[in-house]
C-alpha cells in the first residue's frame, strides 16, 4: 500500500514535468498550426541557460527561482527571434513545411550547444534544500518532487487565466478559430503569433530549467524530449491545455506503475497508450476537429503529366544513371545505390502524403519491415536474394494494410502521430525480439554471388528502385490516382459520385507501405546488415524531409528531394565536423527560398 | 616523448630491429580509416579523438612506422550503422586506407565488422563492448580492444561475490549492453554464490529513465545489494533520486563503468561513496606508463584524460605494433601477425589474443569516494583482462568462426 502511494506521488511529479514539456508545444500548435520540431531544442537551451545562470547565483531558493525564470525569459526571447526571423515567412507555405524549417533549427542548435557548452554533461550542484526529502508512508519522498507536483497545475491555471481572462488571450483564441476573420477585424496577427511563439518557447525553457535539479543539461535532451512532448500533445488533443495535463497524468501514472509490473515495457508504453487513445478518440482526449484554416486550404493545382521538356530531362537523367556503372568506381556506385533506395522510400511516402493527403511520421516502419523480411528470408530461411526482395514489399504491404485500417480514419497530425506510434511498436519488437537479433541486428545479408559486383547490384537497384518509382507515378496518373486526389480535396463530393474515400486511402497506404518495403529490402542487401535503427524516428524524419525538400505537390518532388538530401548529407558529413550546423542552415535557406520545395519552385517558374 | 619510443620499441618486441632495418620503402604514409560517433556521443568520443591524435603525433615524432608517416582519416558515423557502412566503403575505395578502426556503439561496430568480413579487410574496433563482436559474430578480420560486456561483469563479480548480500536487484538501460551485462553478472555471481537471488529488475529506456519511479520500484523490492548498469545522463538522474530517497543507504552497490571520468565527473559532490565500480582513477594512478601518458595528454590538451582517451591512444599503439610485426600493411599478413602481438598502453602491456581477437586490456576496479567535492576512485587495483576471460574451450564454443 505504501509503495503504491509513493508511486502515485512519483507519477504526479512526472506528470508535471511532462506537462511543462508539452504545454508550450500545444500552445504554439493551437494558434499557429506550426508543428515545431525544435521544441526539444528550446527545452535543452532552457536547461543549459539555466545552468549558466544558476552556477553564478547564490544557492538560496529565492535566487534559484529568479534564475529559473530568467532562463525561461531568455528562451522566450530566442523563440521570438525564431518566429520573426524564420517561421513568420512560412505561414502561407504548404502544411508541414514549418516542420522542415524547425528541423533545420534543431540541427543548428545541436551544434551550437556543443560549441558553446562543450561535450560534457553539466550537472548543477544541488544545495541542501534541493536534496531534502519529506517522510511519507515510511519512505523518503523528494521535496523538490512535491514542489513539481504543485507547479504543473499552477502553470496550467496561470495559462487558463491568461487565455480566458485577458484581451490578449481572447484575441489568441479568436485567431485559433478563424485567423482570416481576426485579421479582417484589424488585429495585428504578426504580433499575436510572435507573442504566442515566445510564450511556447518560454514554457519549454521553463521545463528545461525545472528539470535541471533532477539531472543534468546534456546534448541528448532535445531528441529525448521531443517525442514525449508530441505524444502528450496528441493524446491530450492538439491545442488543448487541460487535455495536455490529462494526457501527461495518464502517461506518467501508467509509467510509474508500469515499471513495477512490466519493467521491459519502458520502450513502448507511451506509444501503446497513444495508439489506444487515438483508436478510440481520433482527436485525442479533449481535442476537437479543427476547422480548416481558410488561408491555407488553397485548392492545390491539378497535377498534369510532365511536359515534353521535363520528360526529356527525366530520360536524360535515367540514361546517365544507366551509364554510371561504366563511369564510376565502387564507392560512387554505393552512394548512388543508396540514393536510389532513398528515392523509392521518399516516393512511397509522397504517394500517400501528396496525392493521398496523409502525412506520416512513421514511414520507416514499412521500410524496416521490408528490410527485416529480406534479412530473415536470407538468414533464417536461407533463401536466395530474389525471394528476400519479393518478401520485403509483400510483408510490408500486408502490414500496412492491417495497420492502415486504423490509420485512414484519422487525419492531419493525428494520423501522422498514429503512424509514429505503430512505427515505435514495430521498432520495439525488432529491438527486443530474439528473432530479429535485438539491437545487434541481423548481419551477413549480402547479395547472391551473381550480384555481388557493385556494378551488377547497382543495375539491379536501378531497375527495382527507378522501376518502383515510375510504377508509383504511373499509378498516381491512373484513374485510381485521380480518385485518390478527389477523396483528398473533397471527400463529400467524391463519395457523392460513388467513390469510397476510406477504401481509396487504405489502398494508397498499403501501396506506399509495399513500395517502402521494397526500398528496405534493396537497402538491406546493399548494406549487408539491418538494425532497429532502420525503423527509428530519425529514419522516418529523413523520408519526410526528402519529400518536403522536393515539394509535396509535385510528382518529381520526392525524386529531387531524395537526391538533394542524400547528396548534401553525404558531402557534408565527410567535409566537416560541423555538418549538422551546415545541413541545418542549408535546409533553412532552401525552405525560405523555395517554400513549395525545390521541384515545386521549378514547376512554378515554368508556369509563371 | 619517452613514451613513444618505449611504445615503439616494446611493441615491436623481438622483431623490432630487423623490421626497422628492412623498412626501406617509404612509399607514402600508412593510412588508418577511423570511424566514430563524434556528433552523436561527443562526451565519450571527443576525449577518445584526443587520445588517438596524441598517439599519432607521438608515433610520427619518433619517425613513423617502418619509416613511413602514420595518417588517420577520421569520419563521423552520426551514430547510424548504415552510415558507418557507407563511410567504410568510402574510406577503402576512395581514401585507399590500409585498414579500418574505431566504433563506439555496438551496432555500428558489428556493421563495420560485417563489412570488413565481406570485403576481407582488417577492422580494429576500439570501444564497442558487445560480446558478439569477438564471439558469436567474430571472424578473422575483426579485433576488439576494450574489455567486453562479459569482462566488465566478470571483473566486478570477483568482489561482488565477497559481499554478504543475498537479495539483489538490477537496473540497466534497455538495450543489448544493459541486458547482456546483467545476464553475465547474474550468471557468474550465481556460480560463486548459489545462495544469491535477484528479486527485481528495472530496464529504463536509454536516455529516458524515469528515475523517481525506477528508484521507488527498486526500493519496494527491499534489496540488500544493487547492480547498476546505467551511465551518462541516466546515471546522474538515477543517483540524484537515489540519494534523496535514501536508496543507497545501508546497501551495497555494484556499478559498471561508473568510475570512468566521463561518468564520474558529472556526479560531482553527489557521488555516492563506497560503490564497487570499474573505471579509471586518473587522479591517483602513479605508475610510469600512466604518468607519462597523463603528462603528455595534459601538455597537449590542457585537461585530464578520460577512459576514452586511453582507448584512443591504445588503439593506435595496437595497430602500429601489428604493422611492425607484419612488416607492412597487407591485410592477410596483418591478420596473421596481430594475434599474439603485444603492445604498450597507458594501462601497461596488452596482447591481442589469438583465440578470439580480444585484447587483454583490462580496467581498474575500486570503490567510489568523495574528495574535495568531486567523485574519485579509492582502494583500486588494475585487473588484467586476460585473467577474467573464460577458458579456451568455452570461448571456442562461443565463437563458431
Amino acid at each position: 500500500m505504501d509503495a503504491i502511494l509513493i508511486q502515485l506521488l512519483t507519477g504526479l511529479a512526472g506528470a508535471s514535468s511532462l506537462f511543462l514539456v508539452a504545454a508550450g508545444l500545444t500552445v504554439i500548435f493551437g494558434v499557429t498550426r506550426v508543428v515545431n520540431f525544435a521544441h526539444g531544442s528550446l527545452f535543452m537551451l532552457g536547461a543549459y541557460i539555466a545552468w549558466s545562470i544558476l552556477v553564478h547565483l547564490p544557492r538560496a531558493p529565492g535566487w534559484h527561482a529568479a534564475g529559473v525564470l530568467l532562463a525561461a525569459l531568455a528562451t522566450a526571447g530566442i523563440g521570438a527571434l525564431l518566429e520573426i526571423g524564420l517561421l513568420r515567412r512560412l505561414y502561407r507555405a504548404p502544411e508541414l513545411l514549418q516542420l522542415l524549417a524547425t528541423f533545420g533549427v534543431l540541427l543548428v542548435v545541436q551544434d551550437l550547444t556543443l560549441l558553446l557548452w562543450g561535450p560534457n554533461d553539466l550537472a548543477l550542484p544541488r544545495p541542501s534544500w534541493l536534496r531534502g526529502s519529506v517522510a511519507i508512508a515510511g519512505a523518503r519522498f523528494p521535496a523538490y518532487d512535491l514542489l513539481l507536483i504543485g507547479i504543473g497545475p499552477l502553470v496550467l491555471a496561470a495559462l487558463w487565466l491568461l487565455f480566458s481572462r485577458t484581451r490578449w488571450g481572447t484575441l489568441v483564441r479568436a485567431a485559433t478559430q478563424d485567423r482570416e476573420m481576426v485579421a479582417a477585424l484589424g488585429v495585428d496577427q504578426s504580433v499575436l503569433f510572435t507573442t504566442v511563439f515566445a510564450l511556447g518557447a518560454g514554457l519549454a525553457g521553463l521545463g528545461g530549467a525545472l528539470a535541471l535539479p533532477d539531472g543534468s543539461a546534456n546534448l541528448q535532451m532535445d531528441l529525448t524530449v521531443i517525442t514525449d512532448a508530441f505524444v502528450v500533445v496528441v493524446v491530450g488533443g492538439m491545442g488543448s491545455l487541460p487535455g495536455a495535463y490529462l494526457a501527461a497524468l495518464l502517461i506518467a501514472l501508467l509509467q510509474a506503475f508500469g515499471v513495477m509490473l512490466l519493467p521491459n515495457a519502458t520502450l513502448v508504453l507511451m506509444f501503446v497508450v497513444m495508439a489506444a487513445v487515438l483508436a478510440v478518440r481520433p482527436h485525442g482526449l479533449l481535442g476537437r476537429a479543427l476547422a480548416p484554416a481558410r488561408g491555407e486550404a488553397q485548392a492545390t493545382a491539378l497535377i498534369r503529366p510532365a511536359s515534353p521538356a521535363l520528360r526529356g530531362l527525366g530520360l536524360a537523367v535515367l540514361a546517365l544513371a544507366m551509364a554510371a556503372p561504366f563511369l564510376a568506381g565502387p564507392f560512387v556506385l554505393s552512394v548512388l545505390t543508396e540514393a536510389l533506395v532513398a528515392m523509392l522510400f521518399a516516393a512511397s511516402l509522397h504517394a500517400m502524403m501528396g496525392p493521398g493527403g496523409m502525412a506520416s511520421f512513421g514511414h520507416a516502419a514499412w521500410f524496416g519491415i521490408g528490410a527485416y523480411a529480406a534479412a530473415l528470408a536470407a538468414k533464417g530461411l536461407l533463401m536466395p536474394m530474389p525471394v528476400g526482395l519479393l518478401l520485403g514489399p509483400l510483408l510490408a504491404g500486408a502490414a500496412a494494410l492491417a495497420f492502415g485500417w486504423f490509420v485512414v480514419r484519422l487525419s492531419g497530425v493525428y494520423l501522422a502521430m498514429l503512424t509514429l506510434a505503430f512505427a515505435q511498436i514495430v521498432w520495439a519488437v525488432a529491438f527486443q525480439s530474439d528473432l530479429t537479433g535485438g539491437d545487434n541486428g541481423v548481419l551477413g545479408i549480402w547479395p547472391d554471388a551473381w550480384a555481388q559486383d557493385p556494378r551488377v547490384f547497382y543495375a539491379l537497384a536501378l531497375v527495382l528502385c527507378a522501376g518502383g518509382t515510375l510504377g508509383l507515378r504511373r499509378v498516381l496518373f491512373s484513374p485510381f490516382g485521380y480518385a485518390l486526389r478527389a477523396a483528398r480535396d473533397a471527400p463529400a463530393r467524391a463519395e457523392a459520385i460513388g467513390l469510397w474515400p476510406a477504401r481509396l486511402r487504405l489502398a494508397a497506404f498499403a501501396l506506399a507501405g509495399a513500395a517502402a518495403g521494397l526500398a528496405g529490402a534493396v537497402g538491406t542487401y546493399s548494406k549487408g546488415s539491418v538494425f532497429p535503427t532502420t525503423i527509428s524516428i530519425s529514419r522516418s524524419v529523413d523520408a519526410l524531409l526528402m519529400v518536403l525538400l522536393g515539394g509535396v505537390q509535385t510528382m518529381s518532388g520526392p525524386i529531387v528531394g531524395a537526391l538533394a538530401y542524400t547528396g548534401l548529407y553525404d558531402v557534408l558529413i565527410r567535409a566537416t565536423d560541423l555538418w549538422r550546423l551546415c545541413l541545418g542552415l542549408i535546409i533553412i535557406a532552401l525552405v525560405l527560398a523555395f517554400p513549395q520545395g525545390i521541384a515545386g519552385a521549378a514547376a512554378r517558374d515554368r508556369t509563371a | 616523448m619517452n613514451l613513444t619510443r618505449r611504445t615503439l620499441l616494446a611493441g615491436s618486441a623481438a622483431l623490432a630491429a630487423p623490421a626497422i632495418a628492412r623498412a626501406q620503402s617509404p612509399s607514402g604514409p600508412i593510412r588508418i580509416g577511423e570511424i566514430n560517433s563524434y556528433t552523436a556521443i561527443p562526451a565519450f568520443t571527443l576525449p577518445y579523438r584526443n587520445g588517438w591524435q596524441l598517439a599519432v603525433e607521438q608515433v610520427n615524432a619518433a619517425g613513423g612506422v617502418l619509416g613511413r608517416k602514420l595518417e588517420v582519416i577520421s569520419r563521423d558515423d552520426a551514430g547510424r550503422p548504415q552510415d558507418a557502412v557507407r563511410i567504410a566503403g568510402e574510406l577503402l575505395n576512395e581514401e585507399k586506407v590500409d585498414l579500418l578502426a574505431g566504433g563506439f556503439l555496438s551496432n555500428v561496430g558489428l556493421a563495420i565488422s560485417d563489412f570488413a568480413l565481406q570485403n576481407k579487410r582488417l577492422y580494429v574496433a576500439g570501444e564497442p563492448l558487445t560480446d558478439a563482436l569477438v564471439w558469436q559474430k567474430g571472424h578473422r578480420y575483426c579485433f576488439r580492444l576494450r574489455p567486453s560486456t562479459y569482462m566488465q561483469a566478470a571483473i566486478l563479480v570477483e568482489d561482488a561475490a565477497k559481499l554478504p548480500a543475498k537479495r539483489w536487484v538490477s537496473v540497466a538501460p534497455n538495450y543489448e549492453y544493459g541486458t547482456s551485462t546483467v545476464k553475465w553478472f547474474r550468471q557468474l555471481l550465481a556460480q560463486r554464490r548459489p545462495d544469491v537471488s535477484f528479486v527485481a529488475e528495472q530496464l529504463p529506456a536509454l536516455g529516458k529513465i524515469d528515475a523517481g519511479a525506477t528508484v521507488a520500484a527498486l526500493e519496494a523490492a527491499k534489496p540488500e545489494a544493487i547492480l547498476n548498469v546505467t551511465f551518462g545522463p541516466d546515471l546522474t538522474n538515477f543517483v540524484r533520486q537515489g540519494n534523496t530517497r535514501g536508496l543507497f543507504e545501508g546497501r551495497s552497490v555494484v556499478s559498471v563503468l561508473t568510475g570512468e571520468p566521463e561518468y564520474l565527473d558529472a556526479l560531482g559532490d553527489e557521488t555516492p561513496p563506497g560503490w564497487l565500480v570499474t573505471g579509471y582513477p586518473v587522479d591517483s594512478v602513479r605508475d610510469a606508463a600512466n604518468t607519462a601518458f597523463i603528462a603528455a595528454y595534459k601538455a597537449k590538451f590542457n585537461e585530464m584524460p578520460k577512459m576514452g582517451s586511453v582507448v584512443g591512444h591504445a588503439l593506435i599503439s595496437s595497430i602500429v605494433a601489428g604493422i611492425i610485426k607484419a612488416h607492412g600493411t597487407d591485410t592477410e599478413t596483418l591478420c596473421d601477425a596481430l594475434p599474439g602481438t603485444a603492445f604498450d598502453t597507458p594501462f601497461g602491456r596488452v596482447v591481442w589474443r589469438a583465440i578470439d581477437h580480444q585484447s587483454t586490456l583490462g580496467t581498474y576496479v575500486g570503490r567510489t569516494a568523495l574528495k574535495d567535492g568531486r567523485g574519485t576512485m579509492v582502494d583500486w587495483r588494475y585487473v588484467n583482462g586476460a585473467t577474467v576471460l573464460p577458458g579456451d574451450d568455452v570461448v571456442r564454443k562461443l565463437r563458431p568462426a
